[in-house]
């Protein structure tokens, strides 16, 4: 395992190439997953994303609401996970625009000044940070013409601004819509395809983070965003 | 002092060598030290003779001693539930077994003076094997163990009277007193049992007796004083005596305190005519609810357990081979019929009081014989010149081989009456559990009906087991599937379904045998989920090492509740009361777990000075994460929804990427 500082500050200025071989050098980059789904026997979407996460090497998967059924959320173990990761991710269905309550409370309790943010804050300085979310409505509804008036992107802005002034690089979210048939249509199996090629693409340093950082959704067109390894190192040689 | 260390030495050799081998046998420990006083004593002559009964009348404490630790297990409420079985079964079975074989002895063509005299010593039985056979089978919780034990409480008590009526029964033709001093010397072995330290009989009647020559009122008063002065005595002056030894930190003298205390009960109840046994008894269960009772309990445990054992031992060598051989099939005939005429009345008594029928075979086949109380009044009898020598001898040979045969009894059974009942169905269909419960839940208390309650709201399968007759026919009137019988019965566990359930609940309040419970289930199911309830840290500890996989403190959440509540009837507010109850739980748990690493469940806590330190600098760190200053940043209690200092925003520049 590297050390915290190799991985934490695997600057976001690097080229792609840059960063990749930092990842090389240091091992692979670490992934935190922070679950919430608080009815997880009803959860028909993150409960096979998690599942397929848990599976992934390099990827630690906390399930919130299994931990502190109480809310009770325990600061300092919080905090030693983000410190031991490289790659911060919230998976969790979206509850009136924004995620579940014991994220909310995550985040007050554990993103403390001192410790992410303000004099002496810079433990998560480096980061990567996105959100992993399935929401109700179909695409259509997430755009200024739509019923929901905004885009998820623009939705999520209060966790954009949050990851900033902690440090960390903002991706924009791993979205999936109209979640609720994704089942019925047949959608849920090429999700969590992709979903676990991105987490594998982010432990490997494959993902293109410049060319991620500003879509609207990171799983618009992954092929994209995902350098193959071999043509990766080829860039490495010349 | 050679002679001392020699027989120190062959009795202890004896019980080291026997017992073992006994128990790993499965003949339990007491045949093993029966055994082993027959090879020391009757066998090979190493012992016998006037020092074995002189030994048995010092080893005779251990039963004194035994009756106190019954005592401390039990609160005065339990015996005062006694009282039913206590009188009712108590007194029919001495007054049932007087009168029969009483009866029997008489058409036999014994003076009716002396058959009476018979009746008596043959009807009690023996407090110290069957006690001890019971514990140590863990049969004492069950229907029949307490029955078992209530008869024997009475019987002890019954023993006073006796004592008192025997003389009245002397036959002129005996009556000479050189004729019952020659005959004590007649009398081999065990018969001798006389007063000694424990029984309070003829010796120390005659050596020292404050109440020799008081009229009948004036002795009740004495008496009364006596138990009065045992009872408020243990209550009041006890504690404050224990408490300043406890200071002190002397070990030894805490555990001479202990003994004194025991012994002095003795000897005040001889010199007033009662049965020590029984104030020391008294006092034990006075002093069930104080906070020394586990200090005294594992004091006083090691010298019963000798002593015991050592009475065992003589009991054995005390076995006349010479009479036995002399008149084998008279001696057989009389022991076969005695426990024959005993049980019969014993299963019929069972059956009157409606005990369930392995109850009542427990019962019957263990309070069979003749005990140590016999071999008393015997001596007695015979110096008072109602018994002749010649029957007295053939009588305590008779009691011997009862006492001997009483453990096999037991083993008989567990092989063979045990199984036969649960093959062919009880007279108790519940005895026979034909659900299978994803969940185990043994104990339905107070804490158990709650686990259960909300198991079977949220649909889970349960089979609850208590040992509790009463409390499962409630539960079964208000339609809870619940199970009667001692749930620490591997058998009982396995017909419960422990074998295909998920998670095995131990919600009892008996602390040893949760512990127990955890560990058979624990080695005969490794992956079987344990949850079980602890009645202190201690008992937290102990059962984690039993291999629990989830410990709850029994009182630790109401007690966080109340605190909380205190906090908000304080006008504090309610979250705030929260986050002060959040800080406190994580901090005890944490300390907690911390020490268990110090914790050693040999060392009494009391005495663990590593460990007490630990817990002293836990109260202060515990004043310091209530109390400290709530400005302070990092103080735990306000850690989280702490607001940045004033003015750090304009500390902020735009630290984003």
């Amino acid at each position: 395992m590297p050390s915290r500082e190799a991985g934490a500050t695997a600057p976001i200025s690097m080229t792609p190439i840059e960063r990749e071989s930092q990842a090389r050098q240091g091992g692979a980059h670490r992934v935190l997953v922070l679950l919430a789904h608080p009815s997880p026997d009803r959860s028909e979407v993150n409960g096979p994303m998690a599942a397929a996460a848990r599976r992934i090497d390099g990827v630690t998967l906390v399930d919130l609401y299994a931990e502190y059924p109480a809310f009770d959320i325990d600061i300092d173990r919080e905090q030693a996970r983000l410190q031991a990761h490289d790659i911060i991710c919230f998976l969790h269905p979206l509850y009136w625009y924004s995620t579940p309550a014991i994220l909310k409370e995550w985040q007050d309790l554990v993103l403390e000044y001192g410790f992410a943010y303000g004099v002496g804050g810079s433990a998560l300085l480096g980061k990567l940070f996105f959100s992993a979310l399935s929401a109700g409505g179909p695409e259509a509804a997430y755009r200024a013409r739509g019923y929901n008036h905004f885009t998820i992107r623009e939705l999520l802005q209060p966790l954009e601004q949050t990851a900033m002034l902690c440090g960390m690089t903002y991706l924009p979210p791993f979205a999936l819509y109209g979640a609720r048939t994704a089942v019925e249509e047949g959608r849920l199996a090429g999700h969590v395809a992709d979903w676990t090629r991105l987490l594998e693409a982010l432990r490997n340093g494959t993902l293109d983070i410049e060319r991620a950082l500003g879509l609207p959704r990171l799983n618009q067109d992954l092929d994209m965003l995902i350098r193959p390894t071999a043509a990766a190192s080829a860039a490495g040689r010349r | 002092m050679d002679g001392f260390l020699f027989h120190a030495f062959v009795y202890l050799c004896a019980a080291v060598v026997a017992v073992p081998i006994a128990k790993r046998l499965g003949l339990g420990s007491v045949l093993g030290y029966l055994i082993a006083g027959i090879v020391i004593g009757p066998v090979l002559h190493i012992v016998g003779g006037a020092e074995t009964e002189e030994l048995q009348h010092f080893a005779e404490l251990g039963v004194v001693l035994m009756l106190f630790l019954v005592g401390l297990e039990l609160q005065p409420r339990v015996l005062w539930q006694m009282r039913a079985r206590l009188l009712g079964l108590g007194g029919l079975q001495v007054l049932a077994t007087l009168a029969a074989l009483g009866a029997l002895a008489w058409i036999a063509g014994l003076d009716w003076r002396t058959a009476l005299a018979v009746g008596l010593i043959l009807s009690l039985s023996s407090t110290a094997i069957v006690l001890q056979t019971l514990s140590e089978k863990g049969l004492m919780r069950t229907e029949g163990g307490r029955a078992g034990f209530s008869v024997l409480l009475f019987q002890d008590i019954a023993v006073i009277p006796m004592l008192a009526l025997i003389p009245l029964l002397a036959l002129p033709v005996l009556a000479a007193p050189d004729a019952g001093a020659d005959a004590i010397q007649a009398v081999a072995g065990a018969s001798q049992a006389d007063a000694g330290a424990s029984h309070g009989a003829e010796q120390a009647h005659a050596q020292m007796s404050l109440v020799a020559d008081l009229s009948g009122w004036s002795y009740a008063l004495v008496v009364l004083g006596a138990v009065a002065a045992v009872v408020l005595g243990g209550h009041f002056l006890t504690r404050p005596l224990f408490r300043l030894i406890a200071a002190s930190r002397l070990r030894e003298i805490f555990t001479a305190a202990a003994l004194l205390l025991v012994l002095g009960i003795a000897f005040l109840m001889t010199l007033v005519d009662l049965s020590p046994a029984l104030g020391t008894f008294l006092a034990g269960v006075v002093l069930a609810d104080s906070e020394f009772r586990h200090e005294l309990e594992s004091d006083i445990e090691p010298f019963k357990g000798l002593l015991l054992g050592l009475f065992f031992i003589t009991v054995g060598a005390g076995i006349d081979f010479g009479v036995l051989l002399q008149h084998m099939l008279l001696v057989l005939v009389l022991t076969g019929g005695l426990m024959a005429v005993k049980g019969a009345l014993l299963f019929g008594l069972a059956r009157l009081f409606r005990l369930p029928i392995a109850d009542t075979w427990l019962f019957t086949l263990s309070l069979a014989q003749a005990g140590e109380f016999g071999f008393v009044l015997l001596s007695f009898s015979l110096q008072n010149g109602v018994v002749a020598p010649e029957l007295a001898k053939l009588l305590s040979l008779v009691v011997a081989l009862s006492m001997l045969l009483t453990p096999i009894l037991f083993i008989a059974y567990e092989r063979f009456v045990l199984p036969k009942l649960s093959g062919e169905g009880a007279d108790r269909p519940a005895d026979d559990i034909d659900e299978q419960g994803a969940v185990v839940i043994a104990g339905i208390g107070r804490f158990g009906q709650i686990i259960n309650r909300m198991l079977i709201a949220a649909g889970v399968p349960t089979v609850v087991l208590d040992h509790e007759a009463g409390v499962v026919e409630r539960m079964r009137r208000i339609g809870i599937r619940s199970y009667f019988g001692d749930a620490s019965r591997p058998d009982l566990l396995r017909a419960a379904g422990i074998d295909s359930a998920a998670v095995f609940v131990v919600a009892i309040d008996d602390r040893d045998r949760a512990v127990q419970m955890v560990e058979y289930a624990r080695r005969a199911h490794p992956s079987l989920r344990i949850v079980a309830r602890a009645y202190d840290v201690d008992h937290y500890y102990l059962l984690q090492k039993a291999g629990a996989d989830v410990v709850v403190r029994e009182l630790f959440d109401a007690s966080l509740r109340t605190g909380a509540a205190a906090f908000e009837a304080l006008g504090m507010h309610p979250f705030k009361a929260e986050k002060l109850l959040r800080a406190f739980r994580r901090h005890d748990e944490e300390t907690v777990a911390q020490l268990c690493g110090l914790w050693d469940e040999n060392v009494e806590m009391a005495k663990n000075h590593a460990l007490l330190e630990r817990v002293r600098a836990r109260t202060e760190s515990e004043q310091r994460i209530m109390t400290a200053d709530r400005s302070q940043l990092h103080d735990r209690t306000e850690r989280g929804w702490t607001p940045p200092p004033k003015g750090y925003a304009e500390k902020l520049d735009d630290g984003g990427a």
